[in-house]
């Protein structure tokens, strides 16, 4: 009896002496967000990853940004100028940049993270080719030296989506491409405390308060980062309903993505906003195999292109017409390039007759289409019901074969044909920066054994693609690009199924949320 | 005795080899490739295979079982693929959770159960017998994510009593680590009570019909006293069997309750780390589950000598 | 994961008769083989009971309350509830009854072994409490992940997990007719096992394995719908009842609906299981209602 005693005496004890602590924390202003998907990865330049790349807006900072006008606006840079010929950049940082470790931004670290980026972007290698050296002057100041002019240096520097140049210190910067860092050291406006990070649950991220803000008012990545609030936390609630009650309940502020189906659930809460802060969205898209039939035929491709009602897709993933539409384009619909040259396929009364027509005249013999699916992203799922649908329609043979993403991922790696573990058809869907313009819209790249899963091969489409990077006027380009929308429908590397937004949920007391295409928190308060 | 603890403790050891192997081998047969995961989704195959190369997934088989087993013996689980951390780090943070919700599923199931059963074979045939026997199949009729939604509309939502999700360490406060637990202990305690109210009963009913417990009411000795004295005690061996088998059951349970919840457990990190192909995640904790397994029997075991004198080894 | 039979019921060769008045006995188990049977025959009628085709996607007609048109209104892509549901039986009853056949069979041929054979007992029994240690779903989902989600991964993986109790029920229920006196002298007379296994000892194990399989079926059940939840499960455009929750797990506030049909349907089927396999207990030997 009396051992119990002792033990509830103790317990008691904790408890109180827990309770200061907790106190101290409260006074601090304490962000909770719960991020669109876990974060693993610390490396934004060893994958694409949505999250990674977000992670790496937080801890680190870049030199160029681009601003709501698509307009490229320096960042950590100072001033730069250009030599007349076009082959000479000289550029120098701002006063008073210095790494989480307290080190100074250096010449050499941003030359080192620029190589390192340059090794896996395909924008970035596309600069490589054109370069001649990197090099620092001082401290402040290095340049670049190019082989031959490339127009698009800056929006280079600039990419606001995967791959992101970040700037990292050079001693992780040397890092291989291939291997993933694990140090989240940088210049950003926040920290990481990496000591309580969790994985699979919670990131938690402090103000940095050696950073340095621009004084311009904040524009997408662009502009002055104000952090508002001393913690951040990342709280990562894998099941949506959940996510959405704890949202209710003010265990959570901010829930980056949400699916357009709860919103009922948080309508009806005087307390929280759900609002679409992205104006890009995202483009969903269904991707062919290229290495064997029936895909490997242009006009069996086609035909799909007739069978598929972008409207039917839209509402399948956004749930309703707020929060999804149409877009007949390659390029993200709301972005300069974009167009609907040539869509006549894609848009309008779909039209079976036709599909049908061009599949017997593209030989198709009745040949089995396996369509990979991951059930645990909604996103995908729903557009392979939705095209196995179209396919019967239209009289193809056509089969889903599902497993999760991981499983997905894996198999569309896999070149053989579909009964030895390939695949004809996956989905998936990318985000509005991602599709912009030829340069970062690698789906309709046609460098065969080089390209993306599905390995078109399409040189008509390379030299088109090059003559856009040749063009230096606003005009030209955009001639360019719809030289390279014109051929895409002929060839058909993917097909669009529509642009939708995923909406943001934030309780009142929230203010400042950046409307960007990438979820930004600095600028945000908390009353 | 001590014999036999030393004989079980080495069976132990064989059953963890053994499925440590299997497992090892299962997962390089798989053509899961975590290297495509962390490459995303614009990677290429050229980059795809690059990143194979540095994390040394495509040794030969036995070198790696190999390096693995050497580490084993270091105490060194090896390294996330993904996060570059510490396995033996990864699951240290993700055991309170699960050992927090196992522990207060056990304390609440045999608190709840074990009188029902009792109070159940006590009045065997009347109508709170068949109550309790009702409420029994119902209880695993009904899959754990049901009633976990359930309640959460009920307790959290609608009356505002609880938290939604979550999990509070005890070194926060003991009130609220116990008010993080309470809904997610009920959801998985169900199938748990229904299991044992169910048992208990049963060897209570037979026990009761025992020639030495007639004697003990004939003697007059108060129904209570003889009902936990000796009915009890002997109902206590079975009982405890089931407790150490349905510790399996609770950690498949632990997985759905701890995703509905949004509780950092081991159940999660094994399932997201299945799904990313994370190995070295994924080997270490299918190790520790079935040590636990089976020292938890071997527990059990010990403790029939406890209830049951007549046992020994 | 239901009862387990704790000591070993001294077992009893039923007639036929006694079990007809047993059952009469026990109302529950006719309740439970009758809505069984019931739930069988919805799904192997389904296609002549007012159904479309389950797996045709309506965006348009996404998310509609049950009403007139649609008996138990669209889900998420616009397909039929009603229709899914009565096809899910289709899924979730095989995959009851395959597991419970599966693990009975085997599990009857592994516990036999073990029994007689001395030497084997002791791998065998090592090798059952290794798999018993991997919980089911790890062991479900690495499957899928191996290869892809199919009804005969999930049947695989929730066989293997329910196998080992087979197992130790059927080597208890052995250990102890070995002592039986009949037994005992059958093997001194030199009987060949073949013969004392077929004469002796599965007549007697008969009926409490019988009892165990139902309880395994309802237990398959519930884990199917689990596996689906996690994403383990059986491919999702094919309806089960597991996955039809599973799939609408985040709407239960929006159109609770889509939870709640599939969810009455499983959980009426499963008790209807239970409870045969309680009155089955009772009827076929009274002292074993004290055992399982």
């Amino acid at each position: 009896m009396r051992r119990n005693l002792r033990w509830f005496a103790g317990i008691a004890l904790v408890a109180v002496a827990a309770a200061p602590w907790s106190a101290t924390l409260a006074q601090q202003k304490v962000l909770k967000f719960i991020p669109q998907a876990d974060l693993r990865i610390l490396d934004p330049i060893a994958t694409t990853a949505y999250i990674t790349r977000n992670h790496g807006y937080m801890v680190y900072d870049t030199l160029f940004a681009i601003n709501e006008k698509f307009e490229v606006k320096p960042q950590m840079v100072d001033k730069h100028e250009v030599s007349k010929d076009g082959l000479t950049y000289t550029f120098t940082l701002r006063d008073g940049l210095k790494f989480h470790d307290g080190q100074p931004v250096k010449s050499a670290d941003c030359i080192a993270s620029i190589e390192r980026w340059a090794k896996r972007d395909a924008l970035g290698q596309k600069l490589s080719e054109a370069t001649e050296s990197w090099k620092a002057v001082n401290d402040k100041t290095f340049t670049l030296k190019l082989k031959t002019p490339f127009p698009l240096t800056l929006d280079a520097l600039a990419k606001p989506s995967s791959n992101v140049p970040f700037i990292m210190p050079e001693r992780i910067a040397k890092t291989d491409a291939f291997k993933n860092i694990d140090d989240p050291t940088g210049s950003g406006p926040f920290k990481m405390v990496k000591s309580e990070w969790v994985p699979g649950n919670k990131v938690v991220y402090v103000k940095n308060t050696d950073y340095v803000p621009r004084k311009e008012a904040p524009s997408w990545a662009s502009g002055g980062k104000v952090v508002k609030v001393d913690r951040v936390e990342w709280i990562y609630i894998p099941d949506s309903a959940t996510a959405a009650a704890a949202l209710n309940a003010g265990e959570a502020d901010i829930w980056e993505q949400m699916p357009p189906d709860l919103i009922p659930l948080l309508s009806k809460n005087k307390q929280v906003v759900v609002k679409n802060i992205d104006p890009l969205g995202s483009m969903g898209m269904i991707r062919f195999n290229f290495l064997h039939p029936p895909f490997n035929n242009e006009k069996i491709r086609q035909a799909v292109l007739y069978a598929v009602d972008q409207n039917d897709y839209v509402i399948g993933i956004a749930g309703d017409k707020k929060n999804g539409k149409p877009c007949y384009s390659y390029f993200t619909c709301g972005t300069p390039l974009s167009s609907e040259v040539s869509a006549e396929p894609l848009k309008g009364k779909r039209n079976f007759e036709k599909a049908k027509q061009l599949l017997k005249e593209g030989g198709y013999k009745g040949e089995k289409v396996v369509i990979i699916d991951a059930t645990d992203q909604p996103i995908v799922h729903s557009q392979s019901l939705l095209t196995l649908e179209n396919l019967k329609k239209i009289g193809m043979n056509a089969e889903i074969q599902a497993g999760d993403w991981g499983t997905l991922i894996t198999r569309r790696a896999v070149k053989e044909p579909n009964d030895k573990g390939g695949w004809n058809i996956f989905h998936t869907w990318l985000v509005g920066p991602d599709m912009v313009n030829p340069a970062v819209n690698f789906p309709i790249r046609g460098t065969g054994e080089k390209a993306w899963f599905g390995w078109p091969s399409d040189p008509k489409m390379e030299e088109l693609r090059e003559a856009w990077f040749k063009a230096k006027t606003p005009a030209e380009s955009k001639a360019a690009a719809d030289a390279v929308q014109k051929r895409a429908f002929e060839f058909v590397p993917i097909i669009p199924t529509g642009q939708f937004i995923l909406p943001t949920a934030y309780r009142t007391n929230i203010t400042g949320l950046i409307i960007a295409p990438i979820n930004l928190l600095w600028n945000v308060e908390k009353k | 005795m001590l014999a036999y603890v030393v004989r079980r403790l080495f069976a132990t050891i064989v059953v963890m080899a053994v499925v440590a192997f299997v497992v090892f081998l299962l997962l390089y047969l798989t053509p899961g490739d975590p290297a495509a995961i962390l490459a995303g989704d614009a990677a290429t195959s050229e980059d795809i295979r690059k990143i194979r190369e540095k994390l040394g997934l495509d040794d030969p088989f036995l070198e790696r079982f190999g390096q693995w087993l050497w580490r084993l013996l270091h105490g060194d689980l090896g390294v996330s693929i993904f996060t570059n951390l510490p396995v033996t780090h990864l699951i240290a943070q993700r055991v309170e959770p699960t050992l927090s919700l196992t522990f207060c599923t056990l304390v609440i199931s045999i608190l709840v159960a074990v009188p029902l059963g009792v109070v159940a074979a006590a009045r065997a045939g009347s109508w709170m017998d068949r109550a309790v026997m009702a409420f029994s199949v119902g209880g695993f009729s009904v899959p754990v994510f049901v009633l976990a939604y359930i309640l959460i509309l009920v307790f959290s939502i609608e009356l505002e009593w609880l938290p939604v999700q979550g999990y509070r360490p005890i070194s926060e406060g003991v009130w609220e680590w116990a008010r993080h637990l309470v809904l997610p202990s009920a959801a998985l305690g169900t199938v748990y009570i229904a299991l044992i109210a169910r048992i208990t009963r049963a060897s209570m009913l037979d026990v009761l019909a025992q020639d030495y417990v007639r004697t003990a009411q004939a003697k007059g000795l108060a129904p209570g006293g003889i009902l936990i004295g000796h009915a009890l005690k002997n109902a206590a061996v079975p009982i405890a069997t089931v407790i150490g088998i349905g510790v399996a059951l609770l950690i498949g349970g632990a997985i759905v309750t701890e995703t509905v919840f949004a509780l950092p457990g081991i159940g999660r990190l094994t399932v997201d780390a299945i799904l990313r192909r994370d190995y070295p995640i994924i080997q270490g904790v299918v190790l520790i589950f079935s040590g636990t397994y089976v020292l938890i029997n071997l527990a059990v075991d010990l403790s029939y000598m406890f209830f049951d004198p007549r046992i020994r080894y | 994961m239901a009862a387990v039979a704790l000591e070993t019921p001294k077992p009893v060769s039923p007639t036929w008769r006694n079990f007809r008045e047993a059952l009469r006995r026990h109302p529950t188990a006719i309740v439970g083989g009758v809505v069984l049977l019931a739930m069988i025959l919805v799904a192997v009628f389904a296609p002549w009971l007012g159904t479309v085709d389950p797996q045709a996607v309506a965006p348009v007609k996404r998310l509609k309350q049950p009403g007139a048109e649609w008996w138990f209104g669209t889900d998420m892509m616009g397909r039929d509830v009603y229709s899914r549901v009565l096809y899910g039986a289709r899924v979730s009853l095989a995959i009851g009854i395959a597991v419970a056949l599966f693990s009975t069979l085997i599990g009857l041929a592994i516990g036999l072994v073990t029994g007689f054979v001395r030497w084997l007992d002791a791998i065998v029994m090592r090798v059952m409490d290794g798999l018993m240690s991997i919980p089911p779903v790890l062991l479900a989902i690495a499957l899928m992940a191996l290869t892809r989600a199919s009804m005969e991964n999930v049947i695989l993986a929730i066989t293997l997990a329910e196998t080992p109790r087979v197992v130790r029920l059927v080597r208890s229920l052995v250990l102890t007719l070995r002592e039986e006196p009949y037994v005992a002298a059958a093997v001194a007379a030199g009987t060949r096992l073949p013969r004392i296994l077929w004469r002796h000892i599965l007549p007697n194990i008969v009926a409490p394995l019988l009892v165990q399989a139902t309880y395994v079926c309802a237990s398959a059940m519930i884990t199917e719908a689990i596996l689906s939840f996690i994403g383990a499960g059986t491919p999702p455009n094919i309806p089960s009842w597991g996955n039809i929750m599973a799939e609408a797990r985040s709407m239960f506030q929006i159109a609770t609906y889509l939870i709640v049909f599939p969810g009455i349907c499983l959980s009426i089927t499963v008790l209807a299981v239970n409870l045969l396999g309680d009155g089955l207990r009772d009827a076929l030997d009274p002292r074993l209602a004290r055992r399982m």
